[in-house]
């Protein structure tokens, strides 16, 4: 829709242009969040299409470096290496979606990651992958913050006024790890209301299961590759207070966290066995 | 900037806020639509260099130098896209507003995707077609036919808008180049379920360069009416002012605002200064009525309120025989409460109206209703005017359901008009469909069946309370609709039924498919399906025993309207097919895994044709100088295909094919009277103006070609292009032009009205899977089968059961308005109030009871809103055949029945809202 109270844009070539942030400032990516709805207490857009970050490289490690900027159509269409156990899940995540694919034309990985819905399925990859971010406060160094750390609550995280999610470091030994996912919503192919994706390296050595849209903010529970059935449960109760499964028109609490039990063993079995 | 549309260079600067959507829109491309503007329905997609965008989400600013293809210009040097061609093959429309964006994410699928549907069209909204027809399109159906002259009815002709439609040349309300001058309205809505107003200061709103007026109560005319669009006003009540001192509901409309933009007008509501004096409020219906309780309505005798005091508009009650013999008697007696929740509308385009004053004085009003003949009748009875002074008609209209059978969009951009002289438009957006407009009514619905052994019913009562909201428009009809079909269809000597109409501080309800049977066909469906069980009967073979029979009267718990008869009658052939479907090995088969039930069910409805308040309408049909029919009739045309249909019977009459006859409807200056096009009345009526007046004009055709060849009328008759009298040929070329000799007027006026009606049945099955852990349930099966008399247009009919089911489909498993505890909707989007999308859509077997009635034209009858009827029980008693579990509320979303399925007792949650 028309952004009416929108008086500005900013086209920066560099973030580091924009130095005094003010309220009613926001940065744009695809747009795709902030063009759906009234937003009348922004007056100036801040474009990052100039920035011109490499959407997708090859990291150090051998791990994945996701631009916040680049698309989840170019996220969607990179075919990871064959070693990487884990990179169908990226796919996967992708079709998680509400929105089809001519979103995915401009919606931005990043966009997905700070608007911090419980339902984001990019924060489901990014934190069942043991991502960090990079966030670039605007006046100061770079910091690195774990994904699972990022998102505190519903539309809610760690950033600061005008700090910009810069980048997601995938690192090579969680995309190196057999996945499991487990995925529910209350209409076909509609948004999650419980998302969890399981995750375990070759010596099953340590399980990982990461809890997304069922909560307020990702959960994540690490366990050894031997867990039981009632261990799992247990972590789980442990990790989730009730206040935290989440209220929303797409799905109840009670439902949640019935599923995220049944789910979580699911990948118990699927993995571990 | 420069950019490219459809391969013409613009240069044009768009505001930095702008999205592509509006600002393609400004370049002329109508033909991008919005029927969301948040990125959630598609009908706004466009390419962006090849790539299809939703163009409402798409910064203006990003399109500098880019190439843009809209659906005008998608068809290259005049010939059509392979998938133009292949939805006008298929009809994969029906009002035709979601073609557009549908098309344009369409044609631009790999072949991988076109291989996965659900996901490739997951951000396409359809909500009239079902997906069926638009499935058909991508497997290369041709489901239309052109028609033999003579030999219209029965072949499903082509509507006759459909190559608008895939080009985008089709023109709904807003599709019109902006009138000079034209201001735009934005309306400040209340917070509050229930306040007074204290004082309103304009101050600030007023110094808005930009900002014209700001109208609040205290500016309009203060007079009583009511939005619902009937012909008789009187059977609702007259208890809304324009704008008021009192907000009844959070969405009531409070400070109109007309500026130069709707942007300034935006920012004009936002500058506006309420305030309000709280009031208590009350949002349950059975509450409303208890003494104490917050009093929305004292107005005094004049608004025929019936119990101001305990908030009740109107209550019915009625008893035949006697139902406490009737229980008496019984060897089974089945109670339960049944809750049939809220459902939005939903149609694509939302509601809108242009208004403004021609040169020679005249008012206009071009708008988005189900009535416009009403519509103008309220407005000149609202603001003074001469009915020859005002003007209202509707171009194409995108989708209705009954949600434009009422007038909320037309007085204010009017009565601003009037006031400041120029053009004034008012657009709904999504949001406020969600908040402001009419929703179905809720109704709580008590039943209570008796039946002996032998599996005849002894007695039935019900009690249905019914929420009308904040305004009593339509609380009444449908209060009484849903006391009559679906009760009538079962014979017993013993029925009595009380209902109520109650106000409460919540959004109104409105007309809505179905208009009150929907919600008591749920639980009438599902208690006879229980009792089935309690006696241990096949619940098909019960529902048999009961049914009336073609010579049967109808016997409902209301008296007074003996003018409803069967005028024919195809329920058995309805019921023996659903049960031959549902035996069959067709459809999906249960998925694998112990944790999948499977079950099936059925439900029947009974609808009556025409309502039994007033109903009229009158066609006129001329033969013109090249040789074609021409006729006005005042319907509208909704996407219920009423314009193809009255094309087809015109033509089946006067011995041509469609392509000869043209039309003009919906128009108050150039059509005759119509009382609206709701309660599938279509059929019933303006197209029985039509039969007449066809019917009529073929007489003197015939009387007047006799009189020329000397010959009997008998021995002449009208083929195709001629009239044919013995031996001698005339062309109907010649005819006229020697009726223009001879001073003799070749043409034709009829009225119908809307008595003797008939009745229409309907039966729905569905086969269905459901988790028992994850709740979730999968339709594997979906039957509908109808009686409908006459089939005039079989492919047309299809899409409107086909969509009536899917709707009922979004009704049972997944639609749902949520409200706080302050009564404001917290869902107002279509990213979270879920209408099917082609993932939810199970593919639906259509099957027609072959009847002929003796009341409709050529032997048809209605059947738009009986679709919607049957589907939520028979996927409930389904779900009881699955699992032994009766859930007694909607939506059987998984959230909520996963629970009982898992053993715990949860009780049932009734959302009296």
């Amino acid at each position: 829709m028309n952004l009416n109270t929108i008086t500005e844009l900013k086209r920066p070539s560099s973030a580091d242009e924009v130095t005094a942030w003010k309220d009613g400032y926001a940065w744009l990516a695809g747009g795709t969040w902030l063009f759906s709805e009234p937003q009348v207490h922004t007056d100036t857009l801040i474009d990052l299409a100039g920035l011109k970050w490499q959407s997708l490289a090859v990291a150090s490690d051998g791990g994945l470096e996701v631009a916040a900027t680049c698309t989840i159509h170019d996220l969607c269409e990179f075919k990871p290496p064959k070693t990487w156990k884990a990179g169908a899940l990226i796919g996967e995540c992708c079709r998680s979606f509400l929105s089809s694919f001519k979103i995915w034309h401009e919606a931005s990985i990043g966009g997905n990651i700070v608007m911090s819905l419980p339902a984001g399925p990019m924060i489901s990859l990014t934190t069942a992958l043991e991502g960090i971010y990079t966030l670039w406060p605007r006046n100061g160094e770079p910091r690195d913050v774990n994904a699972i750390d990022f998102v505190t609550g519903n539309h809610q995280n760690v950033l600061a006024k005008g700090e910009l999610l810069r980048s997601i470091h995938l690192p090579a030994s969680a995309l190196g790890k057999r996945f499991a996912f487990r995925r529910a919503s209350l209409t076909h192919l509609g948004r999650s209301g419980v998302l969890l994706i399981g995750t375990i390296d070759d010596a099953k050595k340590e399980l990982i299961i990461t809890i997304t849209a069922a909560t307020a903010r990702p959960v994540q529970v690490r366990l050894c590759g031997a867990v039981t059935a009632i261990e799992v449960r247990e972590a789980i109760e442990a990790a989730v207070p009730e206040s935290l499964w989440f209220d929303d028109v797409h799905s109840s609490p009670a439902h949640r966290r019935h599923l995220s039990y049944h789910y979580a063993e699911e990948i118990r079995k699927e993995l571990c066995a | 900037m420069k950019l490219t549309v459809n391969g013409k260079l613009f240069a044009a600067d768009p505001a930095p806020g702008d999205c592509l959507r509006i600002f393609l829109r400004e370049l002329g491309m109508y033909g991008v639509k919005k029927g969301c503007d948040g990125g959630d329905c598609g009908a706004c997609t466009v390419w962006v260099d090849k790539k299809p965008v939703h163009s409402c989400l798409y910064p203006a600013f990003r399109a500098e130098d880019k190439e843009i293809t809209t659906i005008e210009g998608l068809a290259t040097n005049g010939k059509l896209h392979p998938m133009q061609q292949a939805f006008l093959d298929a009809q994969s429309f029906q009002c035709g507003y979601c073609a557009a964006g549908m098309i344009m994410t369409s044609a631009a699928l790999t072949e991988e995707q076109k291989k996965d549907l659900p996901h490739a069209l997951k951000g396409n909204l359809c909500r009239c077609t079902g997906y069926q027809s638009i499935r058909d399109a991508f497997d290369g159906t041709k489901n239309v036919k052109l028609d033999k002259a003579g030999k219209s009815a029965g072949t499903s002709t082509p509507n006759p808008f459909a190559h608008d439609i895939v080009t985008g040349a089709a023109r709904y309300t807003s599709d019109i180049e902006p009138p000079e001058g034209l201001l735009h309205m934005k309306v400040l809505r209340s917070p509050h379920a229930h306040a007074r107003i204290t004082s309103i200061n304009k101050e600030k709103a007023l110094a808005i360069p930009g900002v014209i007026a700001v109208y609040t109560w205290e500016d309009v005319p203060r007079r009583l009416y009511t939005t619902a669009i009937h012909e008789d006003n009187r059977v609702d009540p007259d208890d809304t002012y324009l704008l008021d001192n009192v907000a009844r509901f959070v969405g009531q409309r409070i400070v109109a605002v007309v500026a130069e933009s709707e942007g300034i007008a935006e920012a004009g509501v936002r500058a506006v200064e309420v305030d309000y004096e709280i009031l208590p409020a009350v949002f349950d219906p059975e509450e409303a009525m208890m003494p104490g309780a917050p009093i929305l309505h004292d107005l005094g005798g004049d608004s025929h309120i019936k119990d101001p005091k305990h908030n009740i508009f109107v209550d019915i009650h009625g008893e035949v025989g006697n139902v406490e013999q009737g229980f008496k008697e019984a060897d089974a007696i089945y109670e339960e409460t049944y809750f049939a929740p809220r459902q939005q509308h939903v149609h694509l385009e939302t509601m809108q109206s242009i208004a403004w004053r021609s040169d020679d004085g005249r008012l206009h009003v071009r708008t988005s209703s189900q009535g416009p003949f009403i519509v103008k009748g309220r407005l000149c009875y609202l603001f003074g005017i001469q009915p020859s002074q005002l003007h209202v008609f509707t171009e194409r209209v995108g989708g209705g359901f009954g949600g434009k059978q009422d007038m909320m969009s037309e007085d204010l951009p009017l009565f601003a008009t009037m006031q400041i002289g120029r053009p004034v438009q008012w657009e709904f957006t999504r949001e406020e469909q969600f908040i402001g407009a009419t929703t179905r009514h809720p109704m709580k619905i008590q039943v209570k069946l008796g039946a002996r052994n032998d599996g005849k019913l002894t007695a039935i009562q019900f009690r249905m309370v019914s929420n009308t909201g904040a305004y009593g428009n339509h609380g009444g009809e449908t209060l009484a609709n849903g006391m009559s079909g679906q009760w009538a269809m079962y014979k017993c000597p013993n029925k009595k039924g009380d209902g109520y109409a109650v106000y409460t501080n919540m959004q109104c309800g409105g007309g809505f498919r179905g208009y009150g049977t929907t919600q008591p066909c749920f639980a009438m469906e599902s208690a006879m399906d229980e009792l089935a069980h309690m006696l241990k009967l096949d619940p098909i073979e019960f529902r048999r025993k009961n049914v009336v029979q073609a010579d049967d009267e109808l016997v409902s718990v209301l008296s007074g309207f003996d003018d409803l008869t069967i005028g024919s009658y195809g329920l058995d052939q309805c019921i023996d097919a659903v049960e031959k479907a549902l035996k069959s090995k067709r459809g999906l088969p249960k998925p694998k895994g112990d944790d999948w039930l499977e079950g099936s069910g059925m439900g029947i409805s009974m609808l009556d044709c025409v309502p039994p308040t007033e109903q009229r309408s009158a066609c006129e049909i001329t033969l013109r100088e090249d040789g074609t029919y021409h006729f006005t009739v005042g319907s509208v045309e909704i996407g219920n295909g009423l314009v193809t249909a009255q094309q087809q019977v015109v033509a089946q009459i006067l011995g041509c094919s469609t392509s000869r006859v043209t039309f003009k409807n919906a128009d108050t200056d150039e059509t005759p009277y119509d009382s609206g096009t709701f309660a599938s009345v279509g059929m019933m009526v303006p197209t029985k103006a039509v039969e007449y007046a066809a019917r009529a004009l073929q007489e003197k055709i015939l009387a007047y070609a006799g009189r020329l060849t000397r010959k009997k009328p008998k021995d002449c008759r009208i083929e195709d292009d001629r009239v044919i009298c013995g031996h001698k040929k005339i062309p109907l070329t010649e005819l006229h032009a020697q009726s223009v000799r001879d001073g003799e007027e070749l043409k034709a006026f009829r009225k119908a009205y809307g008595s003797p009606r008939t009745v229409a049945f309907m039966a729905y099955g569905a086969r269905i899977a459901v988790h028992r852990v994850t709740g979730e349930i999968q339709v594997l099966h979906s039957i509908e089968t109808v009686d409908t008399g006459t089939v005039v247009n079989p492919n047309q009919l299809r899409g409107q059961c086909i969509g009536g089911v899917i709707q009922g489909i979004g009704y049972t498993l997944q639609e749902k308005m949520v409200y706080n505890d302050q009564g404001a909707v917290i869902n107002p989007t279509l990213r979270n109030y879920r209408i099917p999308a082609i993932a939810d859509a199970p593919v639906t077997e259509v099957f027609f009871a072959n009847t002929y009635d003796n009341i409709g034209p050529l032997g048809a009858k209605s059947v738009a809103e009986n679709t919607i009827n049957p589907v939520a029980p028979a996927i409930g008693n389904a779900l009881r055949n699955a699992t032994g579990v009766r859930f007694t509320s909607l939506p059987f979303t998984e959230d909520r029945i996963f629970a009982r399925l898992n053993g715990q007792t949860v009780p049932e949650p009734v959302h009296p809202r």
